[in-house]
């Protein structure tokens, strides 16, 4: 099962022709996704090509969901026409919107997130600033490593790319393996909450325990201990990171701050520790807590 | 991105916003003409620095006369201000703002700021003024009165209203919080701002309101449309190897420490500061190379930590997605011989051929430890910091 998206899921990319967006495009072929089409405009009708690889290029969203049936697309966009691209997106009944472009301004993304909200369900927006979505061994959405995760019983959700990677290697290595790992973004306006992600995993027969990977800024981490507390019927193992960061820095990541006392990593880990969750202080232990919660 | 008073209030002055007359000088000979031009019976003197708690650290005086007025900027022109925003060490004020004096009734607080949990602007705003916000919502949280604001709509009137009476603020100030508000919704959007506070905001004796101080700090996603707001950025305020390590797209920030760190990713470069502490040091810095951690990339990164001289030991922590733990190795060897690092090195590389990277770089000859676990690295780099 897994979720998000499995090996029949049809994806475009917006923006293939870009150097990142087509080098990515490449590597999600070889990991077998279906990668059914690339939009950018003006280059309509032709083809992306290397070597084996050949991925048709359409102008609009609209045209390429039409001709190819697609139903995901992941944006590659740079910046100041990212928030256009998510619109288009959407407007063409995309259903699930993977958005890896860093450095959106916030002001657009408030517009965007309104725009969804009023879409309800029928659209599910990941990112932006995100390293994407895999499904191991069927689908791989972003820019994820694909070899070094294995196939097995744990959800990883995180809100930093590299320590997302850092978890999905500990799992397979340690023999637990890992459903699907969702990277839900480092920016302060993002769609997909750590919530919405958690659910899936709960519903999800093949997920049995979930590792959810938080940062300093922000109170999402607090509301999905509420939610788990109430709702989270499987182990849930997690990490925060940034608990040595000096208030009122960004650390990296837009979304990584902590502002006027709010937002620290000491709250957000007593919050998720008193809904049940495994806290580890040390990320290098994600794996080995896991091991130990499913017994 | 941060900007001072003078530069918020000659933005905020064009959005309609009521302001004092003001000069800002940067040379002690300027006082006397800027004084003459004021012409005010009283003449605030404030230091300009991107640090907030300036009155307290002694950089805010009132002059009643010319000769107090030069006296005050004497003292504030160039003295290290320290506040607690600035850390021990304090800023050095290169520029003063010389502002004309008002009959104050009522110190008020305004703020316009992102509420990231709704994904909308949020308007906070107490009648207890001019002292420190958080200080007030710590201890008075129902002084604090916050207002979401839909920025499709902007700031309508019935909010200014209601937030005229929840001030106690007379009836006939309404109509001028109201524009008030609309202003600074509207300076906050079409600036790309991600905080304006206006704090105090006064009340004056013949009932207006003028923003007495003023704060702004930007989206740094959206300066490349704002070229305005791009060209109040000064420099002197910021850490000059922040600015070194930006031309080159890395991601540093500078702490007190003595570990230095080089991690490729935000979330992994926190993680690595986190388990530094953990082991018993503290991190030098916060440094993202960048997912990739090209060979250009990592010399630069050792280049700007070697400038900080607090450093005794550098923890590199690179997971090897993509880009392979093996390529990675040569490349940090080879960045390392080219800034002829003598410091102790210990690197943790894991993900992809990590047995084969971390062979590369124990055969490398170069004083570099290697590790398995980040827990392991910064057991040793701790050591290693230690002189041990």
């Amino acid at each position: 099962m897994a979720i998000l998206i499995h090996k029949n899921t049809k994806v475009i990319v917006q923006g293939v022709t870009g150097k990142s967006g087509w080098f990515h495009t490449k590597l999600s072929i070889d990991y077998k996704t279906q990668i059914v089409g690339g939009v950018t405009p003006g280059k309509g009708g032709t083809f992306m090509e290397e070597g084996t690889y050949k991925v048709p290029v359409f102008n609009t969203v609209k045209d390429a969901v039409e001709k190819t049936g697609a139903t995901a697309s992941v944006i590659f966009v740079p910046p100041p026409f990212a928030a256009d691209a998510i619109l288009e997106a959407a407007d063409a009944s995309i259903e699930l919107i993977v958005t890896i472009t860093e450095g959106i301004p916030v002001n657009d993304m408030i517009a965007v997130k309104q725009e969804l909200a009023k879409r309800g369900d029928k659209t599910l927006l990941i990112g932006p600033n995100c390293p994407g979505v895999v499904t191991i061994d069927e689908c791989r959405i972003g820019i994820q490593p694909g070899n070094i995760g294995k196939r097995g019983v744990v959800g990883i959700l995180s809100r930093s790319g590299t320590l997302t990677y850092e978890a999905v290697d500990q799992i397979s290595r340690i023999g637990l393996g890992a459903t699907t790992c969702v990277g839900i973004g480092g920016d302060p306006i993002h769609g997909a909450d750590f919530i919405t992600i958690l659910k899936r995993f709960n519903a999800d027969p093949e997920t049995k325990g979930v590792i959810m990977i938080g940062e300093i800024g922000g109170g999402e981490e607090e509301a999905a201990a509420e939610w788990i507390k109430a709702n989270m019927k499987k182990p849930v193992v997690s990490f925060i990171a940034g608990a040595t960061a000096p208030p009122g820095r960004r650390m990296g990541h837009a979304g990584a701050i902590i502002s006027g006392g709010k937002g620290t990593a000491q709250a957000k880990m007593s919050a998720l520790r008193s809904a049940g969750v495994t806290v580890v202080e040390n990320p290098s232990h994600l794996a080995r807590a896991m091991k130990e919660r499913l017994g | 991105m941060k900007i001072h008073e003078y530069q918020a209030k000659s933005l905020l002055k064009d959005f309609g916003i009521p302001v004092s007359k003001g000069i800002a000088i940067q040379n002690i000979n300027d006082v006397e003409r800027a004084y003459a031009d004021l012409a005010s019976p009283v003449v605030a003197v404030k230091a300009q620095i991107h640090a907030g708690g300036r009155g307290k650290g002694g950089g805010v005086k009132i002059a009643k006369s010319l000769s107090d007025a030069k006296k005050y900027a004497s003292d504030i022109l160039g003295m290290n201000l320290v506040t607690h925003q600035t850390g021990p060490k304090g800023q050095r004020v290169r520029t003063l703002y010389l502002e004309a004096g008002c009959a104050i009734a009522k110190e008020l607080y305004f703020a316009v700021l992102l509420d990231r949990e709704i994904s909308q602007l949020r308007v906070v705003a107490s009648a207890e003024g001019g002292m420190d916000i958080e200080e007030v919502s710590e201890k008075h949280p129902e002084k604090i009165i916050t207002l979401t604001i839909d920025p499709l709509l902007g700031f309508r009137s019935y909010i200014g209203r209601e937030l005229g009476y929840k001030l106690g603020l007379p009836e006939s100030v309404h109509p001028e919080l109201i524009t008030l508000g609309k202003n600074l919704v509207r300076a906050y959007l079409e600036t790309d701002a991600s905080l304006v506070e206006i704090n105090p905001l006064v009340l004056t004796k013949d009932n207006h309101l003028i923003a007495l101080d003023a704060k702004m700090t930007f989206d740094d996603n959206a300066l490349y449309r704002q070229k305005r707001v791009v060209e109040f950025r000064d420099l002197h305020e910021e850490d000059p190897l922040e600015i070194e390590a930006a031309k080159f797209g890395l991601n540093y920030i500078a702490l007190d420490g003595t570990v230095g760190c080089m991690v490729n990713g935000a979330g992994l470069a926190m993680a690595t500061m986190d388990v530094i502490k953990l082991a018993g040091a503290e991190p030098a810095n916060f440094l993202d190379v960048g997912g990739g951690a090209t060979k250009e990339a990592v010399t630069e990164a050792f280049k700007i930590i070697l400038k900080d001289t607090k450093v005794k030991a550098i923890l590199v922590n690179i997971f090897g997605g993509i880009m392979k733990c093996d390529i990675i190795a040569s490349g940090i060897i080879e960045a390392a011989k080219t800034v002829d690092l003598k410091l102790p090195v210990v690197c943790r590389l894991q993900g992809t051929n990590a047995p084969e990277g971390l062979k590369l770089l124990s055969q490398s000859g170069l004083k570099i430890e290697t590790a398995e676990t980040i827990e392991e690295a910064a057991t040793k780099v701790v050591r290693a910091a230690a002189g041990k």
